[in-house]
């Protein structure tokens, strides 16, 4: 079937097309209505707030802990991972196994892992370490794949396996993998804050109440150290500075308030919570029991999953088709050629505050000012991608080499630019669908009825069995769309374009 | 180099977040307890503080007080045995009590033997205060407040499915949110996000006191019947953990409670001894309305 597809190249233009035609049927069934509000009295209050952070208020602790639970969860996650990408092109097993691990949100993963290690340092840090190992595992697997081989052909017959890796492999690999993970705890930072949504003590914890209770200045505060940590990481996440940012991070954890018995919570999670409530006192062997399995399941299946994942697939495309008309607009921002020396800082600095909100954030502030539907999730959504997207573009519109005689503006930007970078761009999209539809399905909490909302509803009612089947959901779905985004970026030809910074992209085009 | 970092951290950092949970045994462990993050946090902040301070001066035992974020989290941190002690709502408690063989309700507010729910609703909709359920805001938007909430989720459901028979919220009213807390219920239908919701009656009477709800923009319409909400509930290792009795010490120093400035936050006059058996309407009515198996 990849062969035959494979050979039947697709034209960009069909690609962009066919998503735009599908974002079009998905708004038919979206729900985008606007309340008529009077959100202008919580607006004041929030721009006088983002006018005046309160810088005072931020606690330096919640700074270390959100910086503790990002180093070590991000290296937990990346040393597994690691471990995971030597079997990981072999073992079938192994990748259905990352790929599980990194379909799963680290809200998610926050809320199952809640239930065994309680309102730990430990639940944090796993939760970020899962489905960071599962990512790693890939992206790592990918860089020792596409490693030269020379090397390994050279050596000695009978050279043990981990020498001939340790010897021939990784030297030529390590700058990748080094930089790679670099960017990860970017990302790692982003996710702690999600961890203080569900009360670890990250800047996250602080951030939301400060957002739900109105206190703007706070909120703003916050923010504007969060942006400053991201904007400054490659500053103090260097090789150099890791061991000290390890034990540091160590010694900073959160201490656990209370004790678990994590062994009886193990237990009782393996062997009853999330076993479904008809398997739990019926006989396995009685047919009664299936029969109840089933009734059990249905009501799930045609009242949950299905409409959750439809809801989800239509956030999912529409956000994904607003996130590249977004990213087409704000890459130039960034590129040399388009902004000139004084635009250009200034629009990084906008790219990486667009980037770094949390969506969740963003989507609760719409929500004040739409109303609820899904239009505050898809904008929310469609802002970060966008402001993603256009980051990574504007670093490859630097890396091209362009004519002494190549026009300026609009003109370089729309016969030049754009055409050599389009297949790149297509590429990225394609890769940020089966994240968009990941964050979209947590979106739900927020009370668009996607998978997330459902999620919400199992746990609220403690019953984690259908917790546990609809996140299972959520993973097929998500692996369903990723599968169809590599057969569609085989069949675009753009397979072999990067979709992740695993290696340096700027400095190329940096002036000396 | 960095895998070997990295394996590094992942041995030391488990144990040692593991840690805590093996250094007891010598003293006395400290009585944790948390409560439903039902309105806003530094107004929990500063009820729990108090609390926690005047327990451990009236049981002699370490006090500690953890927030939680949402509603099943607290009622996880119970059932895995994080906290010992917790202030639930109605629907919370019965959640938690289920969960844990041995757990009790000791104590409620005096206010808590008869709570309500109001309905509030958006001035633009020109709904007016009335004695029945207000049939006629139907078809509008509505927002409960956090889902495993009793007196904005459970008895509002309940009360406007008999309102209703035989439909759910979600056929009644032309769109269903949830808030999450009871503040938040009032900005939302305040800001017009969402026509009618229902509230807290505590809160609402905090929260229009601290000058944050605007009379001409948001109303009450309806008061519900009353019926049994939050309470302390109890696990019952404490018994052998801190001695028997002490769960009787327990409930009697909750009851002994008299300092206005303990009370005033928690929107209670003072707490008055309560057991399970108060709470079986509303296991009636989880089952009833589909929460509770």
């Amino acid at each position: 079937m990849s062969t035959v597809l494979a050979h039947k190249p697709l034209g960009y233009r069909a690609a962009s097309a066919g998503f735009a035609l599908a974002a079009f049927a998905a708004l038919a069934l979206a729900d985008l209505h606007v309340a008529s509000l009077d959100p202008w009295a919580d607006l004041r209050r929030l721009l006088a707030g983002l006018m005046r952070p309160d810088f005072a208020s931020v606690l330096p602790l919640s700074i270390a802990y959100t910086i503790a639970f990002a180093v070590l969860g991000v290296g937990l996650g990346a040393g597994a991972g690691f471990l995971l990408a030597i079997p990981f092109a072999r073992s079938r097993a192994v990748r259905l196994f990352c790929a599980s691990l990194r379909a799963v949100h680290e809200l998610f993963w926050a809320l199952l892992l809640m239930q065994i290690f309680g309102l730990s340092a430990t639940t944090g840090l796993l939760a970020i370490a899962l489905p960071y190992a599962g990512i790693c595992a890939k992206v790592f697997s990918e860089i020792i794949e596409e490693a030269d081989l020379a090397a390994l052909r050279v050596l000695p017959p009978g050279t043990g396996a981990v020498s001939a890796f340790l010897y021939a492999r990784l030297p030529d690999v390590a700058a990748n993998l080094r930089h790679y993970t670099l960017y990860r705890f970017e990302c790692g930072l982003r996710s702690t804050l999600v961890l203080g949504f569900i009360g670890l003590p990250t800047m996250g914890f602080h951030l939301e109440s400060a957002f739900r209770q109105g206190r703007y200045g706070e909120a703003a505060a916050l923010l504007a150290v969060f942006y400053g940590l991201i904007g400054t990481r490659r500053l103090w996440v260097r090789p150099a500075t890791l061991p000290f940012l390890a034990v540091a991070s160590l010694l900073v954890l959160p201490a656990t308030v209370g004790t678990t018995d994590i062994g009886a919570g193990l237990a009782r999670f393996l062997t009853h919570s999330i076993v479904p409530a008809p398997l739990r006192e019926g006989a396995l062997a009685d047919p009664a029991t299936w029969t109840g399995l089933w009734a059990w399941f249905a009501p799930i299946l045609t009242g949950q999953i299905v409409p959750g994942a439809l809801q989800t697939l239509v956030l999912a495309q529409i956000a994904l088709v607003v996130t590249a008309l977004g990213a087409l607009v704000l890459f130039p921002l960034t590129a040399r050629r388009f902004t000139g020396p004084l635009g250009r800082p200034l629009g990084r600095i906008l790219l990486v505050v667009v980037r770094s909100t949390p969506e969740y954030m963003l989507a609760y502030l719409l929500l004040q000012l739409l109303g609820p539907s899904m239009l505050p999730t898809i904008l929310a959504l469609a802002i970060h991608n966008a402001g993603i997207v256009g980051y990574l573009m504007g670093r490859h519109a630097d890396g091209l080499a362009y004519r002494l005689d190549a026009p300026k503006g609009l003109n370089l930007y729309a016969y030049e630019t754009l055409p050599r970078l389009y297949g790149q761009f297509l590429a990225y999209l394609l890769y940020r669908w089966e994240l968009i539809l990941r964050e979209g399905a947590i979106l739900g909490l927020l009370g668009v009825a996607t998978l997330g909302f459902y999620v919400d509803a199992a746990i609220s009612e403690l019953r984690i069995d259908v917790a546990v089947v609809l996140i299972a959901a959520t993973v097929i779905l998500t692996l369903a769309v990723e599968a169809l985004s590599r057969r569609l970026r085989a069949r675009l030809r753009i397979a072999t374009l990067p979709t992740r910074l695993s290696r340096p992209l700027t400095d190329a085009g940096e002036p000396a | 180099m960095l895998a070997r970092r990295a394996a590094l951290s992942l041995l030391a950092a488990l144990p040692w977040s593991l840690g805590p949970a093996r250094a007891e045994g010598a003293t006395k462990p400290p009585l944790v307890f948390t409560g439903i993050p039902d309105q806003d946090e530094s107004r929990l902040v500063e009820r729990f503080g108090k609390v926690a301070t005047y327990l451990e001066a009236k049981l002699g035992v370490p006090v500690r007080y953890i927030p939680v974020k949402n509603y099943p989290a607290a009622v996880t941190a119970f059932t895995n045995g994080q906290v010992q002690l917790a202030w639930f709502g109605g629907f919370t408690g019965v959640q938690a009590r289920k969960a844990v063989p041995g757990a009790r309700a000791i104590a409620q507010g005096a206010e808590d033997a008869a709570f309500k729910t109001y309905l509030i609703a958006n001035a633009r909709t020109g709904l007016g205060s009335s004695k029945e359920f207000p049939k006629e805001a139907a078809g509008k938007t509505f927002t409960f407040g956090a889902r495993a909430s009793t007196s904005g989720r459970l008895m509002p459901e309940h009360f406007i499915r008999q309102a209703f028979p035989g439909k759910a919220p979600e056929q009644v009213f032309s769109r269903v949110g949830f808030s999450g807390d009871h503040s938040r219920t009032i900005q939302l239908v305040q800001s017009g996000a969402f026509e009618v919701g229902a509230v807290d009656y505590t809160v609402w009477d905090l929260d229009s006191k601290a000058g944050k709800v605007e009379p001409s923009a948001v109303k009450v319409i309806w008061e519900s019947p009353p019926y049994p909400d939050y309470q302390w509930t109890v696990r019952g290792e404490v018994e052998a953990t801190y001695g028997a009795g002490f769960t009787e010490r327990l409930r009697q120093a909750l009851t002994g409670i008299d300092d206005p400035a303990i009370l005033e936050p928690f929107g209670r006059t003072r707490f008055i001894p309560v057991d399970d058996a108060a709470y079986a309407p509303l296991v009636e009515v989880g089952r009833s309305t589909g929460l509770l198996d």
